[in-house]
């Protein structure tokens, strides 16, 4: 996709994007609703034409391609299976449309099927399947036509959280076995997390930051990338030095901390230390780091895995999670409300975003 | 009381079902058997049902069938096998009533696939003109179009200021054609709206995405979809198009008989109850062989590729 943009009346949803996706990637499109990435999918499908700019696919403008003269298939979020056909006949619709003889379409829906465990449904109808069922019938029938890219907008919006869980894993499997091209569209961050080779983070219209799950969770180079993947603590401040990979902020309350300079980051600038819940500590004596302040325990829940520590830094509310790493019944051995403890946390744990 | 109706099954059904039914039987089924009784009875001296009983009426409209087989060209290729007075009549009620729901669909479509498409609002407001000829007698409706049709009627006024040759459309088969549809064009909108409104159309963009081009998408995926729309629409219109009394006495002044205006004439003019009934009771045979017919086709319309 080159510098593609999408006026909609007077409301830009696609502003100026461009994306580079690889080959047999498994590329997810992330953000909240009403930021571009499902209008950036209608486009690479061809159900929407760019305003400006152009999308190629195989190294070929698509321009005005209408969808049915594209080599991609897309898997729609209410699935949009044809329920007056039967799961065969919805399979085999796309290879009907190519002409193909009746032996090869038989024998690759039969293919199809088998790829999505489906087999021994191939007569029923979509309205007696689940919803977990009606998911693979729409996967298969858009596979079966080996597109160059397989879109899917929101696949697993529809399922319950377990179901999810496990169409989420075997997706993934899938798409190493055909080895096409998945360009996946979804606002929940985990699960961007979980399945994608890469993600691109949308937030009103533009896209904010490309990355691996990793980049984008431990590197994020703004704070609305920061901010909605995962949980953070943000400290509003400014920039008193940078020195190399490192920057210094004072904060409100004048209270000094260090953490990674990230884009943009100059001295004198209003900008923000991020720390994550998990990377932060609660000790009982002062330590090294030069982030390092005592605090008083608001409050604590216990989730089993973690303690979940709520402190107040002077103003600030900040999270702590706190691993539950030795197994005990001693209330003792948890931080309770009221107490003091300090705060801690390395400089190469915390990030310096200016943005 | 309500507490029986809430503990007996049969009781609620005959509760919900009961005034219905009870209308229907006394108002139409028995009527209708009357009707039957009457199609095997003589005449008496006035015209009226008389013993004895006969099958003569039914073979009043047989008896003249003869085979003879023949082409011309007379308003278009015309082939026949059979000769007859009546089922000439018959079968031209049928020619007559399906061109003018075929007509009917093809208007109806497309103002019933604009409307669904509308947003919400302007959806109640064009439903409410599509009912609006509701609010005026069939009857001065159709003395209305006889008016537009007249010789020197609004139209024809229109194409003489045109320079055009005025046409003299009425008292012909094109009036009662045009009064047909006219009279159809609701029954046939409001069935077709309800399945479009249903309509998902991210069915259409599924089938653009599988390949369908726009006429594929349509003939394999929003037909079928929609057939239910179609088929009631297509009955609502075929049905009252065959037994039209009005439409073919107004708009074709007699002269484009159909076999309805037969019938009518048959308790009216001619007292002949006996076989005006003969003949009500075969057109509804003859219209409930066809409407099942339709009904059957529109289930195969779902076929089996594999």
């Amino acid at each position: 996709m080159r510098d593609v943009s999408k006026v909609f009346g007077d409301v830009v949803a696609v502003d100026h994007v461009s994306m580079g996706i690889r080959q047999k990637e498994f590329f997810a499109m992330l953000g909240p609703s009403g930021c571009g990435k499902t209008t950036s999918l209608r486009m690479i499908a061809g159900f929407e034409r760019p305003t400006s700019g152009e999308i190629y696919i195989d190294g070929k403008a698509m321009g005005h391609t209408p969808p049915f003269q594209r080599n991609v298939n897309t898997v729609f979020q209410s699935y949009a299976l044809f329920p007056h056909m039967t799961v065969e006949q919805n399979v085999s619709f796309g290879l009907e449309m190519k002409g193909l003889s009746r032996r090869e379409i038989i024998r690759r829906v039969g293919e199809a099927l088998e790829l999505v465990r489906l087999p021994q449904m191939a007569k029923r109808y979509p309205r007696q399947m689940s919803g977990g069922q009606q998911q693979r019938v729409a996967l298969a029938r858009a596979l079966v036509n080996r597109p160059n890219v397989l879109l899917l907008d929101e696949p697993l919006g529809a399922l319950d959280a377990k179901l999810r869980k496990e169409m989420q894993i075997e997706l993934k499997t899938l798409q190493r076995e055909v080895g096409i091209t998945f360009i996946f569209v979804t606002h929940d961050q985990e699960e961007a997390l979980t399945m994608s080779d890469r993600i691109a983070v949308f937030s009103k219209g533009k896209v904010l930051q490309i990355g691996t799950p990793l980049e984008i969770y431990e590197r994020p180079t703004t704070r609305f990338v920061a901010d909605f993947i995962g949980e953070t603590n943000f400290l509003e401040g400014r920039v008193q030095e940078v020195n190399g990979e490192f920057a210094s902020v004072i904060v409100d309350g004048g209270r000094r901390f260090v953490g990674r300079a990230m884009d943009g980051v100059r001295p004198g600038i209003q900008a923000v230390i991020s720390v994550r819940p998990e990377k932060a500590q609660l000790v009982e004596q002062p330590d090294s780091s030069p982030n390092c302040y005592e605090v008083q325990v608001h409050s604590i829940a216990y989730v089993g895995s973690d303690t979940r520590v709520i402190v107040m830094l002077g103003e600030n509310k900040l999270d702590v999670w706190e691993q539950n790493t030795i197994s005990t019944l001693d209330p003792n051995y948890f931080f309770k409300p009221g107490e003091t403890a300090w705060l801690t946390f390395k400089p190469e744990n915390a990030l310096v975003l200016a943005h | 009381m309500i507490q029986v109706f809430r503990e007996h099954r049969s009781l609620r059904i005959a509760g919900l079902m009961g005034p219905g039914a009870f209308w229907l039987v006394v108002f139409f089924l028995i009527p209708l058997l009357i009707m039957a009784v009457i199609s095997f009875m003589s005449r008496d001296q006035f015209g009226f049902p008389a013993p004895p009983f006969t099958l003569g009426n039914y073979w009043d409209v047989v008896k003249d069938i003869r085979f003879n087989p023949s082409i011309s060209f007379v308003g278009g290729l015309n082939i026949r096998l059979f000769d007859g007075l009546y089922l000439e009549l018959f079968w031209r009620s049928i020619w007559l009533s399906l061109v003018s729901t075929i007509i009917t669909l093809l208007i109806a479509f497309p103002v019933a696939l604009f409307m669904s498409r509308l947003p919400r609002g302007y959806r109640s407001l064009t439903l409410f003109l599509v009912m609006i000829p509701f609010w005026t007698n069939f009857l001065v409706r159709t003395y209305a179009l006889q008016f537009m049709l007249r010789g020197n009627g609004p139209i024809n006024t229109l194409l003489r200021a045109l320079g055009l040759e005025p046409i003299d459309l009425l008292f012909t088969p094109a009036a009662v054609m045009i009064g047909l549809v006219y009279g159809n064009l609701p029954f046939m909108i409001l069935p077709l709206y309800t399945s479009l409104e249903k309509f998902d159309w991210t069915m259409i963009e599924a089938a653009n995405d599988l390949g369908a081009n726009t006429l594929q998408a349509f003939r394999r995926v929003m037909l079928p979809l929609v057939s239910p729309g179609l088929v009631a629409g297509s009955i609502l219109t075929f049905v009252p198009a065959v037994g039209s009394y009005i439409t073919v006495e107004l708009m074709g002044g007699g002269r484009t008989n159909m076999i309805g205006y037969t019938i009518a004439q048959q308790f009216s003019a001619s007292v002949n109850w006996p076989f005006g009934s003969a003949l009500s009771l075969l057109m509804m045979i003859i219209v409930t062989i066809a409407a099942v017919l339709y009904f059957r086709s529109g289930r195969g319309e779902q076929r089996t590729v594999l």
